[in-house]
């Protein structure tokens, strides 16, 4: 179901146009992805688990769990969440273990790209990162395997915290906006669109990374980019939860469906169960109470609220109650979710008996945090720890955003799980020294600042995660020089 | 570290705000509910009569009810729709919240005013209504002795 009317968002659609998913004839729009317009027709089984053909639904929806993938004009294993809909193309589900493409491709060859500073991912890290370096008078390319620039802020429609350097008050949204157009705008930046970095090389000259960009007709054109630096921005995925069924179609991550509501303006179902009271659980919950859906309870493990209590309070208003010490117990339903149990859990993580509760609901989101995706960065052969504060594996950087690997530099959730403020002042620093690193002259005075602020931004209570992983970070960093 | 009542229930109670006087509530004054030390401070830019104030920005916002005029601009800017204005008049009390969906009311209709909880404890009549960087900022006259109580409202349609 597309949604008509919406308090903040309305929905820039683009044309009608006519597609076919096995062989049917079905309509969606030119900026929506295949992945949403499917599921606005009422498709919600993408695909099937490789051993026991289990159903399965979309979760991500920006490209990083793989459980959309469908074979387009022939082409097998494509991610229909960040591929859009075009006239005419012919979407078709394929066996959990694909077959080679069904065409054959003229060679395109492989062309070479040169730069400064290659930035992968954008998102606000990426996209500030490219900026910052811009400005200190490198050439960037700036490359996002989705079809659209922005990352995560594309989805973010509340106002910021933060103060008005970081553009608090300003909904993410439209700082996306923004920070397209100054992009668009600077000639000395290269933006590549739909194209996915798969490759590091050794290179006597800097660095040398593979791209392929994935073309209208479903082929694919490969680059080798040439850069003297490059700032690697390349997010996070959410995280996923063990229970009966949870890989029913209709249990989805939170900002999976918080994409599918608030990019493309596609409701999921009607009634959801969210899992986790971090600040995503508690704003998807908010912005899909705004896009018509209602929301019928948000269940917590801890024994408190996880994120801001002024976001609890707005859901609180409506009537949503939050249950702390409480988990999913299983979801039920035969090819989708029908309904969800909950249950009570003591302070040894163990579940009461008797303290069961059924929810009526068609979606389950899960908000259970998000792991740093650090395969492009490990294929550089920079450091990786894991570092359970920063959310997983992320590479040990300096307070330059460098890593061990001179002239590779991480920023934003990569380096990690912060959030969006913080993600764009590490953008600021690495693309500052990136700048540098290729040898042009900047001006260090700004990155002092960009780290003062960030001090400030994670100096309170709810700072203390990121503050601990920043530290254990830096102290790894010494030991490895 | 023991527990706050509101960290389990994502609601606080009248106690645990700073009551403005009799004076005040004639006048109208913002009731800020943000009580936690979080990264923000928009609140602190947007009042144009330096009513609220913030140590650092991790700090929560304390206002000062001499200086504030109940003039309404901080209540869409703060991003955690935190900020009510209330006000008395006679038997009268008017209660300006945040509003972020949809129908937004119009003025004259009546509409039920809900608690902290969500719960409908009334109704009353919306008094004014603009919308400012697509947040609705909504006056409702309710009974006076509910102005510290009605945090929401719902259109009967
Ligand atoms: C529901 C929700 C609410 C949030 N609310 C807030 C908030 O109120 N305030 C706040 O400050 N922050 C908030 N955040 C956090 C914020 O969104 C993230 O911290 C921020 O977006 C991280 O930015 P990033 O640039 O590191 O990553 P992303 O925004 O995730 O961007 C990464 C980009 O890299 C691309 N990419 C990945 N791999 C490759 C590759 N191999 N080749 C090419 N491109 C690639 C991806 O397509 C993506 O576009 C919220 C997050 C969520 C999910
Ligand atoms: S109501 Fe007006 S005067 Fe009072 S704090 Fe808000 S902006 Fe300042
Ligand atoms: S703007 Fe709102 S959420 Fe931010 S500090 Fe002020 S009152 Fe709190
Ligand atoms: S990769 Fe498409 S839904 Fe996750």
């Amino acid at each position: 179901m597309r949604i008509e009317e919406h308090p903040i968002l309305s929905f820039e659609r683009g044309r009608k146009v006519h597609f076919y998913f096995n062989g049917k004839k079905l309509y969606g729009y030119e900026n929506e992805s295949i992945a949403a317009a499917l599921v606005a027709n009422g498709i919600t089984q993408l695909s099937k688990s490789l051993k026991y053909n289990r159903p399965r639904g979309f979760f991500c929806g920006i490209g990083k769990c793989a459980s959309c993938r469908m074979r387009v004009n022939g082409v097998p294993n494509v991610r229909i969440c960040i591929e859009n809909v075009r006239e005419g193309l012919e979407v078709e589900t394929q066996e959990p273990l694909a077959e080679l493409p069904s065409r054959e491709f003229d060679d395109k060859g492989i062309d070479t790209l040169e730069c400064d500073v290659l930035v992968i991912g954008g998102g606000p890290a990426g996209l500030c990162a490219s900026l910052e370096a811009a400005k200190s008078d490198a050439d960037v390319i700036v490359v996002d395997e989705n079809f659209k620039l922005g990352g995560q802020l594309l989805k973010q429609t509340h106002k910021f915290f933060g103060s008005k350097h970081e553009m608090a008050g300003k909904r993410g949204i439209d700082i996306a906006k923004e920070l397209e157009k100054e992009i668009i705008e600077n000639n000395r930046i290269r933006v590549f669109l739909k194209s996915s970095v798969f490759g590091y090389y050794e290179s006597d000259h800097g660095h040398l990374f593979g791209m392929a960009q994935r073309l209208d007709d479903m082929s694919e054109k490969v680059y080798k980019v040439k850069c003297k630096s490059a700032v690697i921005a390349s997010g996070a995925s959410e995280n996923f939860l063990v229970f009966p069924n949870n890989d029913l179609p209709g249990v989805y991550g939170a900002g999976g469906v918080q994409t599918l509501v608030n990019v493309y303006g596609v409701l999921p179902g009607k009634k959801v169960l969210m899992v986790g009271s971090g600040n995503v659980g508690l704003i998807v919950s908010y912005q899909l109470l705004q896009a018509g859906m209602e929301v019928k309870a948000v269940v917590e493990a801890l024994p408190k609220i996880g994120g801001y209590f002024v976001h609890a309070a707005k859901l609180r208003r409506f009537g949503v109650p939050i249950y702390v010490s409480h988990t999913v117990k299983e979801v039920y339903g035969e090819d989708k979710v029908e309904g969800a149990t909950i249950v009570e859990i003591d302070k040894n993580w163990r579940e009461i008996p008797g303290t069961e509760k059924r929810i009526d609901c068609d979606v389950v989101c899960l908000a259970v945090g998000l792991s740093p995706s650090v395969r492009v960065v490990s294929l550089t052969g920079a450091d990786i720890r894991y570092i359970p504060e920063a959310g997983g594996y992320v590479a040990i950087h300096d307070d330059c955003m460098e890593t061990t690997k001179r002239g590779i530099f991480v920023a934003g959730d990569l380096s990690g799980i912060e959030e969006a403020s913080i993600a764009m002042l590490e953008g600021k620093l690495a693309g500052l020294y990136s700048a540098k690193r290729a040898g042009k002259d900047v001006n260090e005075d700004k990155a002092d600042e960009y780290r003062k602020r960030l001090e400030e931004l994670r100096a309170g209570p709810f700072g203390e995660r990121g503050r601990i992983a920043k530290e254990k970070i830096r102290r790894l960093w010494k030991e490895c020089h | 570290m023991s527990l706050k009542d509101y960290e389990r229930t994502g609601t606080i109670t009248v106690d645990e705000i700073k009551m403005p006087s009799e004076e005040h509530l004639k006048r109208g004054v913002a009731i800020i509910e943000c009580v936690q030390e979080i990264p923000c401070n928009p609140c602190v830019d947007a009042c144009p009569f330096g009513a609220i104030s913030m140590e650092k920005l991790n700090a929560t916002p304390k206002i000062d009810y001499d200086k504030c005029k109940g003039c309404g601009k901080c209540v869409s800017v703060c991003p955690g729709l935190a900020i009510f204005v209330v006000r008395i008049r006679g038997e009268n009390g008017f209660v300006t919240l945040p509003y972020e969906m949809l129908p937004i009311p119009e003025k004259g209709e009546v509409v039920d005013v809900l608690n902290r909880e969500g719960k409908v404890i009334g109704e009353g009549e919306i008094t004014n209504v603009r919308v400012e960087n697509r947040t609705g900022v909504i006056t409702v006259r309710v009974d006076k002795n509910l102005i510290m109580e009605v945090r929401n409202i719902c259109p009967k349609r």
